[in-house]
Protein backbone atom coordinates (compact mmCIF):
# COMPACT_ATOMS: atom_id res chain seq x y z
CA UNK A 1 0.00 0.00 0.00
CA UNK A 2 0.84 3.27 -0.78
CA UNK A 3 -0.14 7.04 -0.69
CA UNK A 4 -2.93 8.62 0.62
CA UNK A 5 -5.09 7.24 -2.11
CA UNK A 6 -4.71 3.73 -0.65
CA UNK A 7 -4.77 4.77 2.64
CA UNK A 8 -8.13 6.53 2.84
CA UNK A 9 -9.50 3.81 0.87
CA UNK A 10 -8.85 0.86 2.61
CA UNK A 11 -9.93 2.78 5.87
CA UNK A 12 -13.20 3.53 3.74
CA UNK A 13 -13.93 0.15 2.72
CA UNK A 14 -13.44 -1.76 6.20
CA UNK A 15 -16.05 0.77 7.43
CA UNK A 16 -18.60 0.41 4.12
CA UNK A 17 -18.14 -3.61 4.39
CA UNK A 18 -18.82 -3.61 7.98
CA UNK A 19 -21.62 -1.32 7.20
CA UNK A 20 -23.27 -3.51 4.76
CA UNK A 21 -22.51 -7.01 6.91
CA UNK A 22 -23.62 -5.49 10.09
CA UNK A 23 -26.81 -4.02 8.24
CA UNK A 24 -28.03 -7.82 7.19
CA UNK A 25 -28.86 -8.03 11.29
CA UNK A 26 -31.89 -5.37 10.60
CA UNK A 27 -34.74 -7.57 11.67
CA UNK A 28 -32.97 -10.64 12.30
CA UNK A 29 -31.51 -9.80 15.74
CA UNK A 30 -32.05 -11.90 18.77
CA UNK A 31 -33.74 -8.91 20.44
CA UNK A 32 -35.51 -5.31 19.66
CA UNK A 33 -32.98 -3.20 21.32
CA UNK A 34 -30.13 -5.29 19.88
CA UNK A 35 -31.57 -4.83 16.54
CA UNK A 36 -31.47 -1.39 16.66
CA UNK A 37 -27.80 -1.09 18.20
CA UNK A 38 -26.45 -2.90 15.32
CA UNK A 39 -28.52 -0.66 12.77
CA UNK A 40 -27.24 2.11 14.63
CA UNK A 41 -23.34 1.37 14.73
CA UNK A 42 -24.02 -0.07 10.48
CA UNK A 43 -25.17 3.73 10.00
CA UNK A 44 -22.13 4.88 11.83
CA UNK A 45 -19.45 3.18 10.15
CA UNK A 46 -21.45 4.09 6.52
CA UNK A 47 -21.56 7.65 7.75
CA UNK A 48 -17.39 7.24 8.16
CA UNK A 49 -17.10 5.10 5.14
CA UNK A 50 -19.20 8.30 2.75
CA UNK A 51 -16.31 10.67 3.87
CA UNK A 52 -13.62 8.59 3.33
CA UNK A 53 -14.89 7.70 -0.04
CA UNK A 54 -15.43 11.44 -0.91
CA UNK A 55 -12.30 12.32 0.29
CA UNK A 56 -10.43 9.18 -1.76
CA UNK A 57 -12.29 10.65 -4.55
CA UNK A 58 -10.95 14.10 -4.68
CA UNK A 59 -7.54 12.26 -4.00
CA UNK A 60 -7.35 10.57 -6.70
CA UNK A 61 -8.37 13.15 -8.77
CA UNK A 62 -10.39 11.09 -11.37
CA UNK A 63 -13.78 12.33 -10.83
CA UNK A 64 -14.59 9.19 -9.04
CA UNK A 65 -17.28 10.10 -5.78
CA UNK A 66 -18.62 8.39 -2.86
CA UNK A 67 -21.44 6.16 -5.52
CA UNK A 68 -18.65 5.71 -8.05
CA UNK A 69 -16.44 4.10 -5.89
CA UNK A 70 -18.96 2.24 -3.48
CA UNK A 71 -20.94 0.69 -6.48
CA UNK A 72 -18.97 0.66 -9.55
CA UNK A 73 -15.48 -1.37 -8.47
CA UNK A 74 -15.18 -4.97 -8.13
CA UNK A 75 -14.35 -7.33 -5.53
CA UNK A 76 -10.65 -6.85 -6.66
CA UNK A 77 -10.59 -3.20 -6.65
CA UNK A 78 -11.78 -2.93 -2.71
CA UNK A 79 -8.88 -2.36 -0.02
CA UNK A 80 -10.68 -3.91 3.01
CA UNK A 81 -9.18 -6.04 5.79
CA UNK A 82 -10.97 -9.66 5.35
CA UNK A 83 -12.13 -9.30 9.24
CA UNK A 84 -14.63 -7.08 8.09
CA UNK A 85 -16.13 -9.12 4.99
CA UNK A 86 -16.29 -12.57 6.69
CA UNK A 87 -20.55 -13.68 7.29
CA UNK A 88 -22.01 -12.74 10.35
CA UNK A 89 -22.69 -16.51 11.44
CA UNK A 90 -23.53 -17.29 14.74
CA UNK A 91 -24.44 -14.29 17.06
CA UNK A 92 -21.32 -14.41 19.11
CA UNK A 93 -19.21 -14.14 15.56
CA UNK A 94 -20.56 -10.90 15.14
CA UNK A 95 -20.05 -9.64 18.25
CA UNK A 96 -16.30 -10.96 18.00
CA UNK A 97 -15.86 -8.81 14.95
CA UNK A 98 -17.49 -5.78 16.05
CA UNK A 99 -15.69 -6.13 19.33
CA UNK A 100 -12.25 -6.63 17.33
CA UNK A 101 -12.95 -3.89 14.79
CA UNK A 102 -13.83 -1.44 17.26
CA UNK A 103 -10.76 -2.08 19.11
CA UNK A 104 -8.99 -1.39 16.64
CA UNK A 105 -10.88 1.76 14.83
CA UNK A 106 -10.76 3.63 18.26
CA UNK A 107 -7.13 3.92 18.59
CA UNK A 108 -7.22 4.37 14.66
CA UNK A 109 -9.20 7.40 14.67
CA UNK A 110 -7.92 8.90 17.81
CA UNK A 111 -4.25 8.55 16.13
CA UNK A 112 -5.83 10.14 12.98
CA UNK A 113 -7.34 12.82 14.54
CA UNK A 114 -3.98 14.19 15.49
CA UNK A 115 -2.08 13.51 12.35
CA UNK A 116 -1.30 15.81 9.61
CA UNK A 117 -3.77 15.61 6.91
CA UNK A 118 -6.65 18.34 7.90
CA UNK A 119 -9.38 16.21 6.31
CA UNK A 120 -8.49 13.11 7.70
CA UNK A 121 -8.15 14.21 11.15
CA UNK A 122 -11.96 15.95 10.91
CA UNK A 123 -13.16 12.42 10.03
CA UNK A 124 -10.70 10.94 12.55
CA UNK A 125 -11.85 13.21 15.46
CA UNK A 126 -15.87 12.55 14.52
CA UNK A 127 -15.73 9.04 13.99
CA UNK A 128 -13.64 8.15 17.22
CA UNK A 129 -16.50 9.22 19.63
CA UNK A 130 -18.79 7.01 17.84
CA UNK A 131 -16.27 4.23 17.99
CA UNK A 132 -15.93 4.42 22.14
CA UNK A 133 -19.27 3.64 22.53
CA UNK A 134 -19.27 0.78 19.36
CA UNK A 135 -16.02 -0.97 21.33
CA UNK A 136 -18.32 -0.23 24.84
CA UNK A 137 -21.24 -2.69 23.10
CA UNK A 138 -19.15 -5.21 21.25
CA UNK A 139 -17.25 -5.51 25.12
CA UNK A 140 -20.36 -5.73 27.19
CA UNK A 141 -21.74 -8.86 24.72
CA UNK A 142 -18.29 -10.59 24.68
CA UNK A 143 -18.45 -10.45 28.51
CA UNK A 144 -21.52 -11.07 28.81
CA UNK A 145 -21.72 -14.28 26.58
CA UNK A 146 -18.47 -15.46 27.28
CA UNK A 147 -18.74 -15.33 31.35
CA UNK A 148 -22.96 -16.27 30.64
CA UNK A 149 -23.76 -19.99 30.55
CA UNK A 150 -21.74 -23.03 29.52
CA UNK A 151 -23.42 -22.65 26.26
CA UNK A 152 -22.95 -18.70 25.37
CA UNK A 153 -18.99 -19.73 27.01
CA UNK A 154 -18.49 -22.64 24.25
CA UNK A 155 -20.22 -20.12 21.61
CA UNK A 156 -18.18 -17.27 22.46
CA UNK A 157 -15.03 -19.21 22.70
CA UNK A 158 -15.70 -20.52 19.24
CA UNK A 159 -16.37 -17.28 17.75
CA UNK A 160 -13.22 -15.44 19.32
CA UNK A 161 -10.80 -18.68 17.74
CA UNK A 162 -12.49 -18.42 14.78
CA UNK A 163 -12.34 -14.74 14.09
CA UNK A 164 -8.82 -14.00 15.81
CA UNK A 165 -6.27 -14.98 13.19
CA UNK A 166 -7.82 -12.12 10.70
CA UNK A 167 -7.38 -9.82 13.21
CA UNK A 168 -3.49 -9.60 12.26
CA UNK A 169 -3.92 -8.14 9.20
CA UNK A 170 -5.43 -4.96 10.60
CA UNK A 171 -1.83 -3.93 12.09
CA UNK A 172 0.23 -4.79 9.19
CA UNK A 173 2.88 -2.26 8.91
CA UNK A 174 2.76 0.84 6.62
CA UNK A 175 5.45 3.31 7.19
CA UNK A 176 4.06 5.29 4.67
CA UNK A 177 0.86 6.08 5.58
CA UNK A 178 -0.28 9.20 8.20
CA UNK A 179 -1.06 6.81 10.67
CA UNK A 180 1.13 3.17 10.20
CA UNK A 181 -1.59 0.73 11.47
CA UNK A 182 1.75 -1.20 12.87
CA UNK A 183 1.53 1.16 15.90
CA UNK A 184 -2.01 0.81 16.71
CA UNK A 185 -1.44 -2.82 18.31
CA UNK A 186 -0.20 -2.14 21.56
CA UNK A 187 -3.64 -0.06 22.50
CA UNK A 188 -5.67 -2.63 20.70
CA UNK A 189 -3.80 -5.23 23.02
CA UNK A 190 -4.23 -3.44 25.83
CA UNK A 191 -8.23 -3.16 25.45
CA UNK A 192 -8.74 -7.07 23.81
CA UNK A 193 -6.79 -8.75 26.74
CA UNK A 194 -8.39 -7.72 29.84
CA UNK A 195 -12.01 -7.97 28.36
CA UNK A 196 -11.21 -11.68 27.26
CA UNK A 197 -9.68 -12.41 30.62
CA UNK A 198 -13.23 -10.63 32.89
CA UNK A 199 -15.09 -12.59 30.07
CA UNK A 200 -13.37 -15.90 31.24
CA UNK A 201 -12.27 -16.27 27.61
CA UNK A 202 -8.89 -17.70 26.49
CA UNK A 203 -6.64 -15.56 23.99
CA UNK A 204 -6.03 -17.60 21.19
CA UNK A 205 -1.95 -17.67 20.23
CA UNK A 206 -1.04 -19.47 16.48
CA UNK A 207 0.85 -17.60 13.60
CA UNK A 208 -2.12 -17.91 11.21
CA UNK A 209 -2.71 -14.82 9.81
CA UNK A 210 -4.81 -15.19 6.78
CA UNK A 211 -4.22 -11.40 4.73
CA UNK A 212 -4.87 -10.17 1.30
CA UNK A 213 -7.53 -8.17 1.66
CA UNK A 214 -5.56 -4.34 1.41
CA UNK A 215 -4.24 -5.86 -2.03
CA UNK A 216 -7.57 -6.40 -3.36
CA UNK A 217 -7.34 -10.93 -2.43
CA UNK A 218 -10.28 -11.54 -0.94
CA UNK A 219 -11.87 -14.66 0.28
CA UNK A 220 -15.11 -15.79 -1.55
CA UNK A 221 -17.92 -13.81 0.94
CA UNK A 222 -17.12 -10.33 -0.72
CA UNK A 223 -18.02 -10.73 -3.91
CA UNK A 224 -21.48 -11.70 -2.89
CA UNK A 225 -22.04 -8.67 -0.36
CA UNK A 226 -21.36 -6.65 -3.09
CA UNK A 227 -23.47 -8.79 -5.65
CA UNK A 228 -26.33 -7.42 -3.16
CA UNK A 229 -24.69 -4.24 -2.30
CA UNK A 230 -24.22 -2.51 -6.00
CA UNK A 231 -27.19 -4.47 -7.69
CA UNK A 232 -29.39 -1.49 -7.73
CA UNK A 233 -26.59 1.16 -9.05
CA UNK A 234 -25.85 -1.19 -11.53
CA UNK A 235 -28.90 -1.88 -12.68
CA UNK A 236 -30.33 1.51 -12.36
CA UNK A 237 -27.33 4.02 -12.79
CA UNK A 238 -27.21 7.43 -11.12
CA UNK A 239 -30.67 6.22 -9.16
CA UNK A 240 -31.65 8.64 -6.15
CA UNK A 241 -34.40 8.37 -3.14
CA UNK B 1 -28.37 33.96 18.99
CA UNK B 2 -28.81 37.78 20.19
CA UNK B 3 -32.15 38.16 22.23
CA UNK B 4 -32.96 40.48 19.77
CA UNK B 5 -33.94 38.14 16.87
CA UNK B 6 -36.56 36.82 19.34
CA UNK B 7 -38.74 38.96 17.29
CA UNK B 8 -40.19 37.19 14.28
CA UNK B 9 -40.39 40.50 12.33
CA UNK B 10 -36.69 41.61 11.89
CA UNK B 11 -36.12 42.70 8.62
CA UNK B 12 -32.73 43.91 7.57
CA UNK B 13 -32.70 47.14 5.44
CA UNK B 14 -33.77 45.41 2.29
CA UNK B 15 -36.40 44.52 3.71
CA UNK B 16 -35.56 40.85 4.40
CA UNK B 17 -36.07 38.74 7.02
CA UNK B 18 -32.98 37.90 8.77
CA UNK B 19 -31.25 35.04 7.40
CA UNK B 20 -29.46 33.86 10.61
CA UNK B 21 -33.25 33.76 12.48
CA UNK B 22 -34.63 32.01 9.31
CA UNK B 23 -32.33 29.47 9.42
CA UNK B 24 -31.95 28.97 13.26
CA UNK B 25 -35.48 28.69 13.30
CA UNK B 26 -35.41 25.24 11.58
CA UNK B 27 -36.21 22.47 13.80
CA UNK B 28 -34.95 19.08 14.04
CA UNK B 29 -36.41 16.71 11.90
CA UNK B 30 -35.94 13.58 14.30
CA UNK B 31 -36.20 15.39 17.20
CA UNK B 32 -38.92 18.39 16.63
CA UNK B 33 -39.12 20.20 19.75
CA UNK B 34 -35.76 21.63 19.23
CA UNK B 35 -34.04 23.75 16.60
CA UNK B 36 -30.97 23.34 14.59
CA UNK B 37 -29.35 26.54 16.46
CA UNK B 38 -30.48 24.95 19.99
CA UNK B 39 -29.00 21.58 19.09
CA UNK B 40 -25.39 23.16 18.12
CA UNK B 41 -25.74 21.97 14.64
CA UNK B 42 -26.03 25.50 13.23
CA UNK B 43 -22.51 26.81 12.79
CA UNK B 44 -22.21 29.91 11.20
CA UNK B 45 -24.82 32.15 8.93
CA UNK B 46 -22.84 34.57 6.44
CA UNK B 47 -24.20 36.60 4.01
CA UNK B 48 -22.33 37.89 1.20
CA UNK B 49 -22.07 41.77 1.29
CA UNK B 50 -21.55 42.20 -2.37
CA UNK B 51 -24.07 39.71 -4.18
CA UNK B 52 -26.53 39.10 -0.70
CA UNK B 53 -26.27 35.24 -0.94
CA UNK B 54 -26.50 33.27 2.57
CA UNK B 55 -24.59 30.77 3.14
CA UNK B 56 -25.10 28.12 6.15
CA UNK B 57 -22.77 25.94 7.56
CA UNK B 58 -23.98 22.92 9.94
CA UNK B 59 -22.19 19.89 11.33
CA UNK B 60 -24.15 16.53 11.43
CA UNK B 61 -24.33 15.01 15.12
CA UNK B 62 -23.35 11.61 13.64
CA UNK B 63 -21.73 10.94 11.08
CA UNK B 64 -24.45 8.78 9.43
CA UNK B 65 -27.08 11.04 10.60
CA UNK B 66 -30.07 10.19 8.30
CA UNK B 67 -32.16 13.58 8.58
CA UNK B 68 -29.09 16.03 7.08
CA UNK B 69 -30.34 16.01 3.41
CA UNK B 70 -34.11 17.40 5.43
CA UNK B 71 -32.17 19.28 7.25
CA UNK B 72 -30.57 21.06 4.54
CA UNK B 73 -33.72 21.24 2.66
CA UNK B 74 -35.61 22.60 5.35
CA UNK B 75 -32.91 25.09 5.67
CA UNK B 76 -32.98 26.49 1.95
CA UNK B 77 -37.40 25.95 2.44
CA UNK B 78 -36.91 28.57 5.40
CA UNK B 79 -34.30 31.31 3.71
CA UNK B 80 -35.87 31.19 0.72
CA UNK B 81 -39.29 32.05 2.17
CA UNK B 82 -37.29 34.65 3.72
CA UNK B 83 -36.25 36.09 0.54
CA UNK B 84 -33.17 34.00 0.15
CA UNK B 85 -33.65 31.99 -2.50
CA UNK B 86 -30.42 31.30 -3.44
CA UNK B 87 -28.98 29.56 -0.52
CA UNK B 88 -25.75 27.72 -0.17
CA UNK B 89 -25.55 24.89 3.02
CA UNK B 90 -21.95 23.40 3.55
CA UNK B 91 -21.67 20.83 6.14
CA UNK B 92 -18.24 20.37 7.78
CA UNK B 93 -16.68 17.84 10.63
CA UNK B 94 -14.36 19.99 12.02
CA UNK B 95 -14.90 20.82 15.53
CA UNK B 96 -16.86 17.85 15.37
CA UNK B 97 -19.92 18.44 17.29
CA UNK B 98 -20.64 17.54 21.51
CA UNK B 99 -23.61 17.61 23.07
CA UNK B 100 -21.89 19.83 25.41
CA UNK B 101 -22.98 22.55 22.20
CA UNK B 102 -26.67 21.89 23.21
CA UNK B 103 -28.26 25.33 24.68
CA UNK B 104 -29.58 25.20 27.66
CA UNK B 105 -32.99 26.47 26.17
CA UNK B 106 -32.66 23.22 23.96
CA UNK B 107 -31.67 21.21 27.51
CA UNK B 108 -35.07 22.09 29.22
CA UNK B 109 -36.77 21.59 25.50
CA UNK B 110 -35.76 18.20 25.64
CA UNK B 111 -36.76 17.39 29.17
CA UNK B 112 -39.80 19.18 28.29
CA UNK B 113 -40.30 16.46 25.57
CA UNK B 114 -39.46 13.63 27.75
CA UNK B 115 -36.11 13.32 26.53
CA UNK B 116 -33.53 12.93 29.23
CA UNK B 117 -30.45 15.55 27.76
CA UNK B 118 -26.82 14.75 27.81
CA UNK B 119 -24.75 15.41 30.74
CA UNK B 120 -21.48 17.59 29.92
CA UNK B 121 -18.89 15.76 28.36
CA UNK B 122 -16.18 18.05 29.37
CA UNK B 123 -13.01 18.65 27.16
CA UNK B 124 -11.89 15.19 27.15
CA UNK B 125 -14.25 13.86 24.66
CA UNK B 126 -14.31 10.67 26.02
CA UNK B 127 -17.70 9.17 27.17
CA UNK B 128 -18.44 8.39 30.88
CA UNK B 129 -20.91 5.59 31.05
CA UNK B 130 -21.77 5.84 34.62
CA UNK B 131 -23.55 8.68 34.91
CA UNK B 132 -26.44 8.70 37.12
CA UNK B 133 -29.24 9.67 34.31
CA UNK B 134 -32.53 11.52 36.02
CA UNK B 135 -35.84 9.95 34.39
CA UNK B 136 -37.41 13.17 32.39
CA UNK B 137 -41.28 12.25 33.37
CA UNK B 138 -40.51 11.51 37.64
CA UNK B 139 -37.22 13.14 37.69
CA UNK B 140 -36.35 10.35 39.61
CA UNK B 141 -32.82 8.99 39.55
CA UNK B 142 -33.57 5.97 39.67
CA UNK B 143 -32.80 4.59 36.25
CA UNK B 144 -31.52 1.80 33.97
CA UNK B 145 -30.22 2.14 30.68
CA UNK B 146 -32.22 -0.96 28.45
CA UNK B 147 -30.13 -0.18 25.26
CA UNK B 148 -26.71 1.66 24.08
CA UNK B 149 -28.87 2.69 20.81
CA UNK B 150 -32.11 4.28 20.44
CA UNK B 151 -34.64 5.48 18.29
CA UNK B 152 -31.95 8.13 16.13
CA UNK B 153 -28.50 7.77 16.18
CA UNK B 154 -27.71 10.34 18.92
CA UNK B 155 -30.50 8.90 21.36
CA UNK B 156 -30.25 5.67 23.75
CA UNK B 157 -32.87 3.64 25.37
CA UNK B 158 -33.84 3.95 29.17
CA UNK B 159 -36.31 3.11 31.58
CA UNK B 160 -37.14 4.59 34.90
CA UNK B 161 -37.12 2.03 37.63
CA UNK B 162 -39.17 4.15 39.69
CA UNK B 163 -41.94 5.33 37.57
CA UNK B 164 -41.35 2.13 34.87
CA UNK B 165 -41.64 4.22 31.75
CA UNK B 166 -39.45 3.91 29.18
CA UNK B 167 -37.80 6.69 27.63
CA UNK B 168 -34.90 8.50 25.65
CA UNK B 169 -31.89 9.81 26.59
CA UNK B 170 -29.36 11.80 24.35
CA UNK B 171 -25.90 10.30 24.45
CA UNK B 172 -23.72 12.48 25.82
CA UNK B 173 -20.91 12.46 22.81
Amino acid sequence: MNGPFDFTLSLADDALIAAQRLAEWTTRAPEMEEDIALANIALDQLGAARLLLSYAGELEGAGRDEDALAYLRDDREFRNVLLVELPNDDFAVTMAKLFFLAAYQLPLYTALAGCADERLAAIGAKARKESAYHLDHGALWVKRLGDGTEESHRRMQAAVDQVWPYTHELFVADPAAPVDPATLRPAFDEVVGPVLAEATLTQPGGAWAPAGGRAGVHTEHLAYLLAEMQVLHRAHPGAKW
Amino acid sequence: MSARSASPTIANATGRASARQAAASVVDPEIRVITIDELGILRAVDEDPASGRVTVTITPTYTGCPAMDVIRADIRRALAAAGHPDAEVRTVYSPPWSTDWISEGGRAKLAAAGIAPPAPVGTAGVVSLTLAVRCPQCGSPETEQVSRFGSTACKALWRCRSCSEPFDHLKAL
